[in-house]
């Protein structure tokens, strides 16, 4: 399916979930933060929270700042 | 000194006195952020010298081209390694919107509900939007938040954000990484005097005597960021930040001498000679 992953088009699978994406995106990563379509997914929600087509998904991790 | 012969000395003044924020107790009254480090090594150097115990961090969009966590993980572990807490701020944010929901993210991510709320007007100055601010801080405060409201040195507005529920408010001392040091330290004195919460300088130090005088002015910690990891040597900025907070906080605490027009002798004349 087709999705906007931090704002880039993206194909994944059709069942593919946040968990998922997660993985891919964010290896190594253990803070990290994931809004679909402008909501907060939460962590303990991300395996079983299935994707759809045309989703806008933020996969967010630390950074510097200040 | 070194910094190793100098922070035992700091840490018992540091004991002695201690600075409660959100119903948490900290020794250190410098909040560090981590904007602009040159490298992890300079900034575990920094954390350490500086004896922060709260420290800032944003969250971005993970890069595809990362890999296993990247310099961004490795800038976490360093935190963790060093024992500070990590405060996640809404830097960026131009609208009460995307700072709440920055801030709900970064709940998710840190797991923490402390945010430093930052709602930015003007890219250019990066002053704050205080309509979005208040707007965004009544609805983190609703919803739990430990809210840390960066603001203009306006002491009404500050009031409203302490009235807002705000568990501190911080204002500016000049525009972010501006380094002009405190433009109006009458204000941040009122705005001292308008709340109860704690107030916290937040940008625009440059040097250290900024950071003192902050103090000086009631402020009840500083936060800074580029002051220290723009300098040529962060880890010996960051020593002088946290000894220019202390000694600032050490004479706000003394009580300073009122400032007088003309001169008053500290030498007695009575018994001077005639010559």
């Amino acid at each position: 399916m087709q999705l906007t992953v931090n704002g880039e088009p993206a194909e994944l699978a059709d069942d593919a979930t946040v968990a998922e994406l997660v993985a891919q995106r964010a290896p190594g990563h253990d803070r990290v933060a994931v809004a679909r379509n402008g909501d907060v997914v939460p962590r303990s929600s991300w395996a079983r929270t299935p994707l759809a087509p045309g989703d806008a998904v933020e996969v967010l991790a630390p950074t510097a700042g200040g | 000194m070194s910094t190793q012969d100098l922070a035992p000395a700091l840490a018992a003044e540091e004991a002695a006195d201690p600075f409660v924020l959100g119903g948490e107790t900290f020794r250190s009254r410098l909040l560090l952020g981590t904007g602009g480090v040159p490298s992890l090594e300079a900034l575990e150097a920094a954390v350490r010298a500086s004896g922060t115990q709260l420290v800032t961090v944003a969250l971005r969009r993970v890069e595809a081209s990362a890999g296993t966590g990247g310099a961004a993980g490795s800038m976490v572990q360093v935190l963790d390694r060093a024992g500070v807490r990590l405060l996640p701020n809404t830097a960026g944010c131009m609208t009460a919107r995307e700072a709440v929901r920055t801030a709900r993210l970064a709940r998710e991510a840190f797991g923490t509900d402390w945010v430093k709320l930052e709602v930015i007007g003007d890219e250019r100055t990066l002053l704050p939007d205080a309509v979005e601010l208040l707007d965004a801080a009544e609805q983190l405060v609703a919803e739990g938040f430990t809210v840390l409201a960066y603001t203009t040195d306006d002491p009404v507005l500050g009031r409203r954000l302490a009235d807002a529920g705000c568990a501190a408010v911080m204002p500016l001392g000049s525009p972010i990484g501006s380094g002009l040091g405190i433009r109006n330290p009458h204000n941040v004195a009122l705005l001292r005097e308008a709340v109860d919460v704690p107030v916290v300088l937040d940008a625009g130090i440059g040097t250290a005597s900024d950071a003192a005088l902050a103090m000086e002015l009631g402020c009840d910690a500083v936060l800074l960021a580029s002051a220290v990891t723009r300098a040529r040597d962060p880890e010996r900025m960051a020593l002088a930040m946290r000894q220019a907070v202390e000694g600032g906080r050490l004479a706000r605490l003394a009580g300073r001498i009122p400032r007088r027009w003309h001169a008053e002798a500290s030498t007695p004349f009575e018994g001077l000679p005639a010559l």
